[in-house]
């Protein structure tokens, strides 16, 4: 149990791979052998790919008669002692949000990957967009925590996979691989380790499945067919699994504790990537995912032109990287959030810092080029007192 | 229910939550023989249920590993745990409004599949646990919190329905029938791919009473003269039929 190192699936070397695969590759190295899934664009080829390398490593695969089948599938496959993943877009995603609740209120370690695409509804379904990054915090009812991860490349959705993995299994908990269309069908050379640490679930027989004395902990997680006569529901339970449903006090610690286990781990989950932050920059941008390439990009041009412009990536979207952000931007004059969506990670860093955040929305079904980031901030940015 | 049967049970938990007269006890104590014949060691089984009165049968009932999901989805969740640890033997139980209407299409599939488990049915007839509102099991012309005026609406035969989808084991008793029922069952539990057994329980609370069908007894009673086996049946006119449900194995492939 714990973090250990294992010998990947897959001979180390460099691989010349679409983001969809690569990320269906981390999987297999991560230990995930268990797929539930339903045909979607721009997602499918993630499922596609993990039926072809399942071959070489007795995975099980299974095309459910939908997305809500995919994850009930995930879930029972997880207490049966599988590492589960599925992969889907915005419409697949609405259809799994009960779910979704469900797994988090029985702290059941599953990946979701969201290759997102244009919405809403059916919206453009081959162009990309980031419109899912509040849903996957927030579309299921009642309060809960997960994680999620947003990869700028095809290197790092492959990485992220396996971190998202390890991070299901250490927290007990839906784990997100948030990423687009222009990350997804993006083609670009990825380098496999020998080496992969994988997180290994702990059984502990006996313990209760749904409490610890430690405030804010994680149980530990027995499987189904370990003779533990496993209690799960999607009800208020007590720490063996029992239905409380009428106990006020019950209640409240299920609740806080779900919540607490991720808030207070925050500083262990959070990942943030920085670039000219060091002097100080008069703007700062803060962006994540395919647009955070055109952030970089536009950052490099305005600081040739002699801009103080600084780029902070966020890698973890939630927990939300606060302390980071509230750092960054301490010194900065404007803070400028381009993303694809109406501004929905700009709500959530104005809401962090007591004054006005700039948001750069994009919702076109295109990525965001540089040169509208350059203009914005020669335009607008600097020239604002 | 018999002493013999309690080392099957979580007796702490007990009394049960059923309403005096409801037929879910009878299923329950028809289950645990059926498992008990059979001399099946429950650390070897899942028990999956959704929402509703029927899913409350094994969970938290049962002395062994259950799954208490969403509401409809317990036949998509007993397939995730069964396809990756086939050493499961893996039981749906739970109402007719979980496994044949809000879960439907997983239903279907996995009759499609010919997955190996076992599904049973818990069918009553109408929405118990949430007040009495119609089901899609709901016979014509019954009252309910939201037809007070009779169901329009043609229920569903179950049982033709798994068999269209592919079912391999296909059956359909009520729990006046109770031999039948346990023999049924544990051919369903024996059977491998996906058995479907339909049991017909009565809900005095809910149906009973907005349906002058009388007393907890009184519907068994009506339930034993309107069940017909599936031989008799083979002797009977159309129109002999028209209010009479038949019961048997349909399916033994």
């Amino acid at each position: 149990m714990g973090y250990r190192k294992i010998r990947g699936v897959t001979p180390p070397g460099q691989y010349f791979l679409q983001g969809d695969e690569a990320c269906a590759e981390g999987a297999v190295a991560a230990g995930c052998r268990f797929f539930a899934g339903y045909p979607i664009t721009p997602a499918s080829e993630v499922m596609e790919h993990i039926v072809r390398r399942f071959k070489d490593c007795d995975g099980v695969f299974v095309q459910m008669e939908d997305e809500i089948g995919s994850i009930a599938a995930m879930i029972g496959a997880s207490w049966a002692g599988a590492k589960p993943m599925t992969s889907t877009s915005g419409p697949g995603l609405s259809l799994m949000m009960e779910n979704i609740g469900y797994a988090a209120m029985t702290e059941t370690p599953l990946v979701i990957v969201d290759i997102q695409r244009a919405g809403p509804s059916t919206g453009q379904a081959t162009r990309p967009g980031s419109g899912d990054m509040l849903q996957v915090k927030y579309g299921s009812h009642g309060d809960y925590e997960i994680i999620a991860l947003s990869p700028w490349s095809v290197q790092e959705i492959y990485d992220m996979t396996i971190r998202a993995f390890n991070l299901a299994e250490r927290f007990r908990v839906p784990v997100f691989v948030l990423s687009d269309e222009g990350v997804g069908h993006l083609r670009e050379n990825v380098t496999v380790e020998q080496e992969v640490t994988v997180f290994e679930r702990d059984k502990a027989p006996g313990q209760p499945p749904f409490h610890t004395d430690e405030p804010g902990g994680v149980p530990p997680m027995p499987c189904f067919g370990d003779g533990e006569k496993l209690l799960v529901t999607g009800s208020t339970h007590d720490p063996f699994g029992y239905r409380k449903t009428q106990v006020s006090e019950v209640h409240e610690r299920l609740v806080s504790r779900l919540v607490g286990k991720i808030r207070n781990r925050a500083d262990e989950i959070v990942d943030t990537d920085s670039y000219f932050l060091d002097d100080g920059p008069d703007v700062l941008l803060v962006a994540y995912g395919i647009t955070a390439r055109a952030a970089l990009s536009a950052a490099k041009v305005l600081r040739d032109e002699g801009q103080k412009v600084g780029l902070l990536r966020l890698r973890t979207i939630w927990p939300f990287p606060e302390r980071v952000v509230v750092e960054s931007a301490q010194k900065c004059k404007e803070v400028v959030v381009p993303e694809l969506n109406q501004g929905q990670i700009c709500r959530e860093i104005e809401r962090l810092l007591d004054r006005d955040v700039i948001s750069l929305p994009q919702t076109n079904g295109e990525t965001m080029k540089p040169t509208k980031i350059i203009e914005f901030v020669r335009e607008r940015a600097v020239t604002q007192p | 229910m018999s002493k013999h049967l309690y080392k099957y049970l979580r007796t702490e938990v007990f009394p049960t939550p059923f309403c005096s007269g409801c037929g879910h006890g009878i299923l329950m104590g028809a289950i645990l023989r059926a498992i008990d014949e059979l001399g099946y060691d429950m650390d070897g089984m899942l028990f999956v249920s959704g929402i509703g009165c029927g899913a409350w049968i094994p969970s938290p009932h049962f002395a062994a590993d259950t799954l208490h999901v969403t509401h409809g989805r317990p036949v998509a969740f007993a397939t995730g745990a069964k396809l990756f640890k086939p050493s499961l033997k893996v039981v749906v139980i739970s109402g007719d409004g979980d496994i044949a209407s809000i879960g439907g299409n997983h239903l279907i599939h996995a009759a499609r599949r010919d997955i190996d488990l076992t599904i049973i049915c818990a069918n009553n007839g109408i929405y118990g646990m949430t007040g009495g509102q119609v089901a899609a099991s709901t016979p014509l012309g019954m009252r309910t919190s939201t037809t007070p005026d009779g169901n329009r609406e043609r229920p569903f035969d179950l049982c033709k329905l798994v068999e269209a989808a592919g079912g391999t084991y296909v059956s359909r008793y009520s729990v006046h029938q109770v031999k039948p029922l346990i023999r049924s069952i544990q051919r369903g539990l024996e059977h491998t791919g996906l058995s479907f057994i339909e049991v017909l329980s009565p809900c005095p609370t809910q149906f009973g009473r907005r349906n002058v069908s009388g007393t907890a007894f009184e519907m068994l009673q009506t339930l034993k003269e309107d069940c017909v086996s599936r031989q008799k049946a083979e002797t009977m006119g159309s129109e002999e039929l028209k209010y009479k449900i038949v019961t048997g194995e349909f399916v033994t492939s």
